[in-house]
């Protein structure tokens, strides 16, 4: 595959946090019984007309202040026109010529290395419902609840550079929008859906090759494998002398595949005209403005200033401001510990989110608050716990018996930092292991670990072990 | 600019009409006469002219009217479903379609 470029541009569909749907006042929620959700509006009963949602637009005003991108003062609702039975108007309500908002840029990071996309545009939708097709007379079901759902497709560039590149955008553009709290990003239930738009081109050349289009990527996984397989595809028809058509592709997980869903030839034709139902969509100053005060820091930001304020390393300000309850965790807890705050991004980048990855439990779910966990860092900061003792805790924090104070009481666990009690043990140690201290005043510094060992087993690990070198080495050098 | 019968057929397809090959001359006649009258409006010399998108536009420059994001329509299936000709488990069901 040397000697290829592989160009991606994604088209990303982000179900708005709503509670109605963008053109009638029926439930968004998921999981309903179907067709319980579908208005006369959804279903398209006749003399029906939509009114759009004004949570749907405040979101999406929300989404291209984020991204600064430019807010369309008036944009202009479409009809895209095709049939298919999930979609009872005949048409899908989209914004075509001048979408919410255009350009803007997202910023990601791709091994430690910075990166960024531009964006093409971002514009508001309705949703179409859903289609079942295992039923067992071979008939096809239609459940209506989505129907309308509000959606933001939001459109990159075609500049992305392979699958790797693609998924960590996807990945920022997944964190953003639920930082900003306009879509739960809940990729089983389909809150956040990507098609990749993949082609290839001759390293160097400028022109852009014919691209495909794959549809149903719904984890980040099947993305990478689905860009990464397509790509390979088209490099491979190229150089045995064919050519790449234009086609929309599906993505098999199973097989691991993209196979043809339509050509070009049937290609839909939407015939998108300003639909006569709705007027323009007109914003006025001071609704954006209000929108920019309420903004919350952006994770850029957030990350830029961790690493600043707490004197973070990069990887750790990255780590901890994944989402913005990450992020809030963090503050808690530095502000609740008093401690030093590398010692805060420590145990919460390590031990907290190894046990919430375990528990597969989000941060905000978390069975310590950063005011427990606090509790524990405060008893390693003022000596009380060692590391290894200090992890003992935390598990038994997590198994839920009781804050870190009362788990040092019950199992005796505080640390001896008795000094005259510490220099009796090495005295101890030193005295019936006089082959030990031979070899290390011969050098051997193996046998000066299994020295430390030993006090430390008489101790039953409780003493601290770099208070225990110190006395050992000042003892031996004597 | 006048249509080729192809195009009658297309059109068609796209929008799920049924013309028949012997309806097809009609149809194209009549589609014809509509191009005519979007000629003869492209005579009029409209440059300097901003497109509307709606026609009252310019009475509504606030442009739509938004809704609150609530809650105030229950869904109605008994009610909806009593008139769609087969239904099952809440759904409707429709001839097996797949893409």
């Amino acid at each position: 595959m040397t000697g290829w470029e592989i160009v991606v541009g994604l088209e990303t569909h982000a179900q708005l946090a709503t509670r109605s749907k963008m053109f009638s006042g029926a439930a968004t929620a998921f999981g309903a019984p179907p067709n319980t959700q579908a208005s006369a509006v959804d279903i398209a009963l006749p003399g029906t007309l939509p009114v759009a949602n004004a949570k749907a637009v405040e979101h999406a005003i929300r989404f291209g202040l984020a991204v600064k991108g430019q807010i369309n003062r008036r944009s202009i609702f479409a009809r895209k026109n095709y049939f298919y039975p999930d979609l009872p108007k005949g048409y899908q309500i989209s914004q075509y010529e001048l979408p919410i908002v255009a350009g803007g840029e997202v910023k990601f990071f791709v091994d430690g290395e910075e990166r960024r996309v531009r964006l093409t545009r971002a514009h508001l939708e309705e949703d179409a419902g859903k289609l079942l097709h295992e039923l067992s007379h071979g008939m096809t079901g239609v459940d209506l609840n989505r129907a309308g759902t509000p959606l933001l497709e939001i459109v990159s560039e075609p500049e992305l550079r392979g699958a790797r590149e693609a998924v960590a955008y996807a990945r920022a553009l997944h964190g953003l929008v639920m930082w900003i709290g306009i879509c739960d990003g809940n990729m089983q239930e389909g809150s956040f859906r990507c098609d990749a738009n993949v082609s290839v081109k001759r390293a160097g050349e400028n022109k852009l090759g014919t691209r495909c289009e794959i549809k149903n990527l719904n984890s980040f996984r099947f993305m990478e494998r689905a860009i990464e397989f397509e790509a390979r595809r088209q490099i491979e028809l190229l150089e045995e002398g064919g050519k790449v058509e234009q086609e929309t592709r599906l993505y098999d997980a199973e097989r691991d595949e993209t196979r043809s869903m339509r050509t070009k030839e049937d290609a839909h034709d939407y015939r998108y005209f300003p639909d006569p139902d709705l007027l323009p969509l007109v914003l006025r100053e001071e609704q954006i403005r209000k929108i920019e005060t309420e903004m919350p820091e952006l994770p850029d930001a957030t990350r830029e200033r961790f690493a600043r304020q707490y004197a973070l390393p990069a990887y750790d300000a990255g780590v901890l401001t994944a989402s913005r309850a990450a992020a809030g965790y963090f503050e808690a807890l530095v502000k609740a510990a008093g401690v030093d705050a590398k010692l805060c991004a420590n145990w919460q980048t390590g031990a907290l989110n190894a046990a919430l990855n375990e528990a597969d439990l989000p941060v905000s779910e978390s069975k310590l608050s950063p005011a427990s966990l606090a509790g524990l860092l405060k008893r390693i900061a003022d000596g009380t716990l060692s590391g290894k003792m200090a992890k003992e805790v935390f598990d038994a924090m997590w198994a839920g018996e009781g804050g870190a104070d009362e788990i040092i009481e019950k199992r005796g666990l505080r640390q001896i930092s008795d000094s005259a009690l510490i220099e009796k043990l090495v005295d101890d140690v030193l005295a019936s292991n006089a082959k030990q201290v031979e070899d290390y005043r011969a050098g051997k510094e193996k046998a000066f670990n299994s020295l430390v060992g030993q006090v430390m087993k008489a101790t039953k690990g409780k003493a601290d072990p770099e208070q225990v070198n110190r006395v050992l080495r000042r003892k031996l050098s004597g | 600019m006048s249509l080729s019968h192809d195009q009658i057929r297309r059109i068609a397809r796209l929008a799920r009409i049924a013309i028949r090959p012997e309806e097809s001359e009609a149809a194209l006649e009549r589609l014809n006469r509509v191009l005519g009258l979007i000629d003869e409006m492209r005579a009029v010399d409209t440059s300097g002219i901003e497109p509307m998108a709606h026609p009252l536009e310019a009475h509504l420059p606030g442009g739509q009217r938004l809704r609150p994001d609530q809650v105030v329509e229950p869904g109605q299936p008994q009610i909806y479903q009593s008139v769609a000709p087969a239904v099952e488990d809440g759904l409707y069901l429709v001839p097996k379609v797949v893409e």
